[in-house]
């Protein structure tokens, strides 16, 4: 109990430094805690994928189409309960800046993708108009798109301006859903591709292949590629999951980077504590000194010490994490949409407080092993 | 008078462990700051070097990559008989007509797959870019299922050994050499016969053409012509433009992500400058007195505090960039998110990088000793001199 008061009444000591300390953890739990959380964000998009929807796609890359006589095809693989199309279409909103993505999709897509909730009106409504189109929930909050209104886009792949009419608002089943996308009819891009010779129609971009059982997904994708083998258009099947996860691959040097980043300012953060104990622990040698000539051993000395850094190191870590869920929340705005998904972890939260911790007690060795071997006599000479 | 230097260096060296660990928090922030300055850097050479000054490029309206484009080979013709384009020997036009499209390639190491630029380019291309020069093997012959590789494909990318082949679009291709493009973007791709590549994607039409001006003044009026031409829907660039267009919005994400963390993270560096400097001023509160007894004035003390802050900060902000220097070493590929393909750059650190991340060290180093020196300069010098 005394040790406690002690080691309390030791952190208040310096408030100038104790604050500075505090405040400088916090920056540091509160940078960690928002970098891991970038990086959660990226996976986001694999974290949402069902796993019972397979995607084909054209072997050689996405950027090759396959042709539509593909389907029927892949319906009658054995597993393969329904097959949708979807066509990524690349349009611009105004400025390049503002992107999101829009996907030419059959009729069945919504089927496909049960967790995003779309009312049977707004649905019908969307089916009897061609140049329907249907929003995501965090798209439309973004820009404000309403039902009836237009959506003029540039197209980048398929030029032209583009005019599509909001029919539907879909929301996502929950919050890890990510509804920033916009769908529209591919019959629609299909036509506008046959009225110009030259391009070529009947194509998709990839098929959305559902099937029976999550198990059977890899000798699924296995008999889908083995159809199309050696056929002019050679097709790569793999889980939704693992589609999104190549995408996530690719730019794996920069989720790399921010990985390490966010350590080195957990190091910044331990340098700058192990400052401070040093110094408390210098100025209080003859005070040390003192306590152990009154009969204290050398680890009730290190005690104290290690104790006055967890002090300080809990403080600073629970105000990061305090601060972490609203910065967050503001960052997901400043960002303009980037990471539709950006919600703090349980792991990161977790890290957090592993990091405080550790930094509470790394900072505390060196100081806390000088304190107790000081000799009582040169202790007591000591002077600040 | 000022308070001499050696004083204030040895100020800092009698208390080694606080400078030293001061020191290390700010050469960390300094090195993150350098860093990302450098990777940047490196981005923007790799797409300036990929451009040369008087090379257009041109794809159609609309696209913004060479992949999204088309050119159909009616429309080709007609841009290359445009009197604005070179005339090289025997009479042949400066133009290549090119296909450019992604393949996906493993990496070596993962084996994930990455998308790949493949051009289909002639000799003519080759000519346009005096950069690219075959390191190892040969050029690939035209009219055969052979690919040249670029330096950091070979170097990352499982399959791509000369004499090895990769197999895509129904055929095998053969590495017949490893080119290098002095840095560029090129290095980042894989190139192969124009014809052979169009065969073999089943396409008609190119995707982007290369051209060089027969005088660079003749730009402006070119493009106009293709911009008005009814028969043409292409749009025309200088190559430079072109390239570091496409390099934008990467090159925008590694500022603002950077620069953000730098700020932050200079926000701890600051705090353990400010801590150091406070214990520094109060442990010499008596050595302060006797400084204003002996007749220096409250600015000296107020300068000789704010040196040993900056000196503080200057020690930090060279070892920082000593330890960003070594990344010279390091090369660094990502996906570009407009072309969406593979690509690889260097750290390059130049003198205004350096002087930058030097002065950012200083100011760190000076805000986080301005209000300790404040303190130290208004002490009262008779209660100073008290002071134990």
């Amino acid at each position: 109990m005394h040790a406690l008061k002690l080691i309390i009444r030791n952190t208040l000591r310096h408030k100038i430094r104790t604050g500075l300390t505090v405040f400088g953890l916090l920056i540091a739990v509160l940078a960690y805690g928002l970098l891991q959380t970038v990086v959660d964000a990226w996976y986001a998009g694999a974290d949402a994928a069902s796993k019972t929807r397979l995607i084909t796609r054209s072997a050689i890359s996405l950027v090759f189409t396959l042709p539509i006589s593909y389907e029927s095809r892949i319906k009658g693989v054995d597993g393969v309960t329904s097959v949708g199309r979807s066509t990524w279409f690349g349009g611009i909103y105004k400025e390049p800046r503002n992107f999101f993505p829009q996907f030419a999709v059959s009729a069945n897509y919504l089927d496909l993708y049960s967790e995003f909730l779309v009312s049977e009106d707004e649905r019908q409504a969307w089916m009897r108009d061609r140049k329907g189109a249907l929003i995501g929930r965090q798209l439309a909050d973004q820009y404000g798109f309403k039902v009836g209104d237009v959506v003029p886009l540039r197209g980048t792949i398929y030029p032209g301006n583009w005019q599509f009419v909001v029919r539907g608002i879909f929301e996502g089943s929950d919050s890890s859903k990510i509804t920033r996308q916009m769908l529209f009819h591919w019959e629609y891009l299909n036509e506008w591709l046959n009225q110009r010779p030259g391009r070529k129609a009947n194509q998709v971009g990839v098929y959305i292949v559902g099937i029976d059982a999550p198990d059977r997904a890899a000798s699924v994708s296995r008999a889908v590629d083995a159809e199309f083998q050696n056929s002019i258009a050679e097709t790569l099947t793999e889980t939704e999951q693992s589609f999104q996860l190549s995408f996530v691959s690719m730019s794996n040097e920069i989720i790399a980077a921010i990985q390490v980043v966010s350590y080195v300012v957990i190091l910044i953060i331990l340098a700058v504590m192990a400052n401070t104990m040093a110094m408390s622990a210098r100025e209080r040698t003859a005070e040390y000194a003192t306590l152990k000539a009154l009969g204290f051993g050398p680890g009730f000395i290190a005690l104290l010490i290690f104790g006055e850094s967890l002090a300080i190191s809990a403080a600073g870590g629970a105000a990061g994490l305090w601060l972490t869920p609203h910065a967050a929340a503001a960052f997901k705005v400043a960002s303009g949409g980037i990471f539709p998904i950006f919600a703090v972890s349980q792991n990161t939260v977790t890290a957090q407080v592993l990091c405080a911790l550790a930094v509470g007690v790394v900072a505390a060795i060196v100081p806390a092993i000088q304190a107790s071997r000081v000799r009582i006599v040169e202790g007591l000479r000591a002077v600040g | 008078m000022a308070v001499p230097l050696t004083y204030i260096a040895r100020n800092l060296w009698s208390r080694r462990l606080t400078t030293a660990l001061t020191v290390g928090g700010l050469a960390l922030v300094v090195f993150v700051f350098a860093t990302v300055l450098m990777m940047d850097e490196g981005l923007k050479r790799t797409l300036v070097t990929t451009g040369e000054l008087d090379n257009v490029v041109i794809i159609r309206k609309g696209a913004e990559t060479e992949i999204q484009s088309g050119i159909t080979r009616e429309q080709a013709g007609v841009i290359e008989m445009h009197p604005a384009v070179a005339v090289g020997p025997q009479g042949l036009r400066m133009m290549s007509k090119e296909t450019v499209v992604l393949i996906s390639l493993l990496r070596l190491g993962d084996d994930k797959p990455s998308n790949v630029v493949i051009r289909g380019t002639s000799d003519v291309g080759f000519t346009l870019r005096p950069q690219v020069k075959i390191r190892q093997g040969r050029l690939f012959r035209p009219g055969t299922s052979e690919i040249i590789v670029g330096s950091s494909i070979a170097a990352r990318f499982a399959n791509t050994g000369i004499g090895q082949r990769l197999k895509f679009a129904q055929r095998e291709w053969t590495v017949v050499g490893v080119f290098d493009a002095g840095g560029s973007g090129f290095d980042s791709e894989v190139w192969g016969d124009v014809d052979q590549l169009l065969q073999a994607f089943r396409r008609n039409a190119f995707s982007s053409m290369v051209g060089r001006l027969a005088a660079g003044s003749q730009f402006e009026r070119y493009r106009a012509d293709v911009d008005e031409d009814p028969r043409l829907t292409q749009d025309m660039k200088r190559e430079q433009t072109f390239y570091s267009d496409q390099s934008r919005a990467l090159s925008t994400f590694i500022n603002v992500l950077g620069l953000t963390l730098s700020v932050i993270f200079s926000i701890g560096a600051m705090i353990g400058a400010m801590i150091t400097m406070y214990a520094s001023v109060a442990s010499r509160v008596a050595e302060i007195g006797t400084l204003r007894a002996l007749g220096f004035r409250r600015g000296a003390v107020l300068w000789a505090f704010l040196a040993e802050a900056m000196l503080l900060g200057c020690v930090g902000g060279v070892i920082g960039l000593s330890l960003a220097s070594l990344m010279q070493f390091a090369s660094f590929s990502t996906i570009n998110f407009q072309t969406f393909a593979d690509l690889s750059f260097r750290f390059v650190l130049t003198a205004d990088i350096a002087g930058k991340a030097l002065l950012f060290a200083l100011i760190m180093g000076f805000a986080g000793g301005f209000l300790p020196a404040f303190r130290a300069a208004r002490l009262n010098i008779v209660d100073a001199l008290r002071a134990i």
